[in-house]
């Protein structure tokens, strides 16, 4: 009767805090994807003259972040934005945009 | 008098009216739903504003106080002196604020803060109650340091121009009625001031005015600063290849006074300059209501926060946003920064008010272009990252830059940008 129970209430336990923390990493990573806004448009979805980072692949977006970190890609400013993030940071946050409606 | 008074109250009335019934739409027991404040309608606060309700599902109440009809933006703004683009050209109602996103918006302004009870008191009457409260008053001016500014009709005539609106159109008027072979000199203050990069700006679209309007007229620039506080190789290029003999720049002229009736611009060490046009852009601290608040703790000018929530550091329940701040190291006060601080601080707000952590590590950046022709653009860009161990944003080492040379693609890139934040901060 208690071996059960225990279980349920130790998975329920790890259940939660696997919640938490998927909460709190989403919300870092919604405020981080915001930070693009200014010039990409709120959720991704960009006026005219820029281009918009909603629903695009995920892969797509990490190597062209990649290749502007590392000068592969030409470009204007992105050069020097992308090389204030992380590796794992681009990864991330091209995973949040390639998930957003277009 | 008395029907003035009552159209007001009739639109605050219908104002509060509207939000009420749009509150009652989106959920139930919206009365016992968090308050949050929003005091100016800026890049900072009506970011804030738009962003609390979208992140908070349209659960948390939020109100912006405003007195102006209409957002109009500070940068481009020179670009309507130089006579390339129009205040219409600058300008965003605040419709989309309250029909998109439900804010009401009351046009008014705050006369007082109340800590203690958690109000505001409005000019126009009446006290707005809060839980917590987001101020992005923007700056006001250090008047008090230039006696002459104080004599009847010398603001009239000695522009600042440095919050884009009525100014803007009158100091464009005042360059369109100066005769050919005139002087325009524009004062800069010691830095920290809004818009780092701005007057090196004005200078070079009042320069490519005059170049094709009236060529024998002269820019003079008169800075406090050592030398050209942002981008400085790239507008001394824009000066000297672009604008030679029209823009004359000289560094360490701290203003002590203006003689607007004879003119006159007065230093601390240099000699009296006679100009037909004056630009005075004047020290600046944060603005009004932070100062009288209490809030400004930094030197008496600057409002002290703590960046991962920007609450202040004087005050529980009040949070600091845009040009008001005490800045984080080679943080601008800029439009750009005060969107990203609205963000950041709606974020902190509506984890605070739902019982979640705010976000432990902010990164942000700042994308600012300068126009040195009506086509030509140069940019500075940083990536500032928060630093726990200093607990301040610091920017990320090797990122940021400035643009290589003056150019036309980041022309219309700047124009994307301007479209864009627009939207962020207003649709």
């Amino acid at each position: 009767m208690t071996t059960p129970f225990r279980l349920m209430a130790a998975t329920t336990l790890f259940w939660i805090s696997q919640v938490a923390w998927a909460q709190v990493d989403a919300l870092q990573l919604r405020s981080w994807a915001a930070a693009c806004a200014n010039c990409h448009g709120t959720l991704g979805i960009a006026q005219p003259g820029m281009e918009s980072l909603a629903g695009v692949p995920k892969d797509d977006l990490q190597k062209k972040m990649m290749d502007f970190k590392a000068g592969r890609k030409p470009a204007t400013l992105m050069h020097q934005i992308s090389k204030g993030y992380t590796d794992e940071q681009i990864e991330q946050l091209a995973g949040y945009f390639a998930a957003l409606k277009k | 008098m008395k029907r003035r008074q009552l159209i007001q109250t009739a639109a605050y009335g219908t104002a509060l009216g509207a939000a009420g019934l749009s509150a009652g739409c989106a959920s139930t027991g919206l009365q016992s739903g968090p308050k949050v404040v929003v005091v100016g309608g800026g890049y900072g606060g009506a970011t804030a504003a738009k962003y609390v309700r979208m992140w908070s599902d349209q659960q948390i109440n939020v109100t912006l106080v405003e007195p102006n009809a209409a957002f109009v933006s500070c940068p481009i703004s020179n670009l309507v002196l130089g006579g390339s683009k129009t205040m219409a050209d600058i300008t965003t109602p605040y419709d989309n604020l309250s029909k998109r996103h439900g804010v009401t918006v009351v046009r008014d302004m705050v006369t007082s803060i109340d800590p203690d009870k958690r109000t505001v008191r409005l000019a126009g009457g009446g006290e707005l109650p809060y839980d917590r409260l987001i101020l992005s008053p923007g700056v006001d001016f250090m008047m008090e340091g230039l006696p002459g500014m104080a004599k009847a009709g010398a603001q009239d005539q000695v522009l600042h121009a440095w919050k884009a609106g009525p100014q803007t159109l009158a100091l464009r008027r005042q360059l369109e009625a100066m005769p050919d072979g005139g002087v325009y000199a524009l004062t800069i203050p010691l830095a920290p001031y809004r818009c780092p990069p701005g007057p090196y700006e004005r200078a070079c679209q009042v320069a490519h005015y005059f170049s094709k309007a009236k060529p024998r007229s002269k820019v003079l620039v008169l800075d406090a600063n050592d030398d050209v506080t942002s981008k400085g190789p790239l507008f001394k290029k824009a000066w000297a290849e672009r604008y030679k003999g029209i823009v004359e720049y000289r560094p360490k002229h701290v203003l002590t006074d203006v003689d607007a009736a004879a003119s006159t611009l007065k230093f601390e060490f240099n000699d009296d300059i006679k100009a037909n046009v004056l630009n005075v852009v004047p020290p600046m601290r944060a603005g009004d209501i932070a100062v009288k608040t209490g809030l400004a703790t930094a030197n008496r000018r600057w409002c002290e926060i703590d960046f991962l929530t920007h609450e202040s550091k004087a005050a529980k329940n009040i949070h600091v946003i845009g040009d008001s701040i005490q800045v984080a190291p080679a943080m601008p006060k800029s439009g750009h920064m005060a969107n990203q601080h609205g963000k950041t601080c709606a974020a902190a707000v509506v984890a605070l008010l739902t019982g979640k952590q705010p976000n432990t590590l902010p990164i942000y950046n700042n994308t600012c272009y300068s126009f040195v022709s009506d086509e030509d653009v140069v940019h500075v860009a940083s990536v500032h990252r928060y630093d726990a161990a200093q607990k301040t944003m610091l920017t990320v080492p090797g990122s940021g830059g400035v643009s290589s040379a003056a150019n036309e693609l980041e022309g219309r890139y700047a124009m994307a940008w301007a479209r864009n934040i627009w939207a962020d901060t207003l649709a």
